[in-house]
């Protein structure tokens, strides 16, 4: 897929609630065409920059664009994106039928067969109220009234952070298939790595509205490693080796490092990195040395 | 959107028409006996000093007529504070508290129409439910309120249309109180986003509104009508015999039935108001008498007071009267009907800006 549109595109996003920042001065690219992770700790701002990103929320200051439009600013937007909401909200006095039905009504691109062939994939009762749907159920059903709309970019709070094993991973299978079969760019947050890593093929790491680091799954493991060798100090590695995160034991060092060149050095023993761990490692304090990751990007 | 808003409001609506549908069966049992009594009373013909017709009238009626005539004032003033309550307070507070609002506000639709659509449709149900209750009350309700209009106020206590109490709730100002209800139990339910606080400010919010209008602005609707005359002579003289006070009446020099009178003072020729003075619907009493009347109980009483009411002659004391006459209840409803109806589209206005700006998260 070619794109040359961002799927968002935040340029010093701000977002205050009286005295206190829940996003501030945020300026990101999420690419589309790729199916984007949107990762940090709680309180890193990622619901609010969603929230901004769908037009929930306006900002107090900068801009954010949302497949080069302004989010919510009319019928033509909102047509366009997708939103699953964090728990996964549903009108509980209404049926399963009834929430197909307002899907249909409210959404010119709304593809009927779609969702009814969801529906009976899942074994919903369409007669059956949204109230006394499971949890899981319930993330089928928005996931199902999100992708029926056919938006051109899918965005996902947390959608599967109160679910159970099961139907946590039956909700990303669904969103696997619905990304294999609709051309559809997605962005999803969650402060779960692991499950963002069965679907996810780009990452995004936020940190105190800051991005941490961001790049290509694939790339972005491809060069990071993890060293493991005599104790030594992390300032006498080669330049091209950006070390990440490193401990010390009295005789061995245990360093991560960002590399684009292979770790020749036979010192190390050079492991592959995890997402997860990869994650941590920049969720943890900044290392010094490395005021700013986003220098050095390497986007390929 | 029309289509899930009436969706939603299903529920709501099926207990309005139920509720409608017990009010018209107790209208349609019990009304016509009502007319029925008024038609051979002689009312129909009478034009003046109809009290002993009125009289005939209300002791016709049964114990049950009178009864729900006063649930009818009941029904009439909850009526619009309900829809305020249940149907305007919940229509955006329980969307933002359910997370809801995230749904619909994702559709294909900009929540400018989603809210105008729920406004208007739940709002027009509103105003439809007040004026169908109001249709079936005010015609119910019709040859009581006529029979206290020709009887000049004095029977059985009850108010004629324009007094504040009766107007309120017959004629087209309902559809006003409604409307306004509805429109500002939507705009504290955006305000607060959290449906049981917005129901409980809506209620005493409209509780205070319904008391200040018919006190504060209603009166000046229309400019009211002034009448200063001079105090007729003390027509009667009463006697206290325990503790001997005297009581003088004075004859009104106004009587205008079903007027809604908004003030009536006894004055000095200065324009000093006089104090002690108790205006009833027969006059006025003096229980507290000039220093001139001097008053010895016994067998002078009857010189005294006749003396009294010279000084009080001498006094030329006025009656200053203000009040809306009974022919402008249609001209008063449609202007009161129409502030509020006003008043409701404002809220409505800034529940859409609300909105507009995005606070909700």
């Amino acid at each position: 897929m070619t794109n040359t549109i961002a799927a968002i595109e935040a340029r010093g996003l701000g977002k205050r609630y009286g005295h206190r920042w829940a996003l501030a001065d945020c300026t990101l690219t999420i690419p589309a065409g790729h199916v984007t992770g949107l990762v940090g700790p709680n309180g890193a701002g990622k619901t609010t920059l969603i929230s901004l990103a769908t037009g929930m929320l306006a900002p107090t200051t900068g801009t954010v664009q949302v497949l080069g439009g302004v989010p919510a600013s009319g019928p033509d937007q909102l047509a366009r994106v997708g939103y699953v909401a964090q728990d996964t909200p549903a009108y509980a006095g209404l049926s399963v039928a009834d929430h197909l039905r307002l899907g249909a009504r409210l959404n010119p691109r709304w593809d009927a067969a779609l969702a009814r062939a969801r529906i009976e994939q899942l074994g919903l009762d369409p007669k059956q109220k949204a109230g006394h749907l499971s949890g899981g159920q319930r993330a089928q059903l928005a996931l199902t009234l999100a992708l029926a709309k056919r938006p051109e970019l899918l965005i996902l709070d947390e959608p599967i952070a109160s679910l159970d094993p099961r139907a946590r991973r039956e909700f990303l299978q669904a969103l696997m298939n619905a990304v294999a079969e609709q051309e559809l760019s997605v962005v999803i947050s969650s402060h779960q790595v692991a499950d963002l890593e069965r679907v996810a093929d780009h990452l995004v790491v936020l940190v105190g509205s800051r991005v941490r680091v961001e790049g290509e799954v694939e790339h972005l493991l491809a060069t990071h490693h993890l060293l493991t060798g005599p104790r030594r100090d992390a300032a006498s590695l080669p330049a091209s080796q950006r070390v990440i995160t490193e401990s010390h034991t009295g005789r061995q060092s245990t360093l991560l490092v960002r590399s684009s060149e292979p770790v020749i050095d036979p010192a190390w023993t050079v492991e592959e990195v995890s997402l997860e761990d990869l994650v941590l490692a920049y969720l943890g304090p900044a290392s010094a040395g490395s005021p700013d990751m986003r220098t050095l990007e390497a986007r390929p | 959107m029309i289509w899930l808003a009436w969706r939603q409001f299903r529920p709501q609506a099926i207990t309005a028409a139920v509720a409608l549908a017990v009010v018209a069966i107790v209208v349609a049992a019990t009304g016509p006996g009502i007319a029925s009594a008024y038609s051979s009373s002689g009312l129909p013909a009478c034009h003046a000093s109809c009290s002993t017709d009125a009289s005939n009238f209300f002791v016709g009626l049964g114990r049950l007529d009178l009864l729900l005539y006063l649930g009818s004032f009941l029904l009439m003033y909850l009526a619009p504070a309900l829809m305020g309550l249940f149907w305007g307070a919940p229509l955006i507070a329980r969307e933002v508290e359910t997370g809801t609002h995230r749904i619909a506000w994702n559709q294909t639709v900009t929540r400018t129409r989603w809210l105008l659509v729920k406004l208007g449709l739940v709002g027009l149900a509103a105003i439809g439910t007040a004026g169908l209750l109001s249709l079936m009350v005010t015609w119910w309700a019709g040859p009581i309120n006529h029979a206290a209009l020709l009887s000049g106020g004095q029977i059985g206590g009850l108010a004629p249309r324009l007094d504040a109490p009766v107007f309120d709730a017959r004629g087209v100002a309902p559809l006003g109180y409604a409307a306004f209800a509805f429109a500002l139990g939507v705009t504290v339910g955006v305000l607060l986003r959290r449906t049981l606080p917005a129901m409980a400010v809506t209620l005493v919010a409209f509780a205070v509104i319904q008391v200040l209008v018919p006190n504060l602005v209603r009166p000046h609707l229309l400019p009211p009508a002034h009448l200063t005359a001079p105090l007729q002579r003390p027509f009667g003289v009463n006697m206290n015999a325990g503790t001997g006070q005297v009581s003088i009446q004075l004859a009104p020099p106004f009587a205008k039935p079903g007027a809604w009178v908004l003030s009536d003072v006894i004055t000095t020729p200065s324009g000093a108001k006089l104090p002690n003075v108790t205006i009833t619907p027969s006059g006025a009493e003096l229980t507290v008498l000039p220093k001139a009347c001097k008053f010895t109980p016994g067998a002078a009483a009857r010189a005294g007071v006749h003396d009294c009411s010279g000084v009080l002659a001498a006094m030329h004391l006025r009656q200053s009267v203000s009040w809306q006459p009974a022919s402008r209840f249609w001209p008063l409803q449609w202007m009161e009907t129409g502030l509020y109806l006003v008043l409701a589209a404002g809220l409505g206005w800034v529940c859409v800006a609300q909105l507009r700006r995005r606070r909700t998260p």
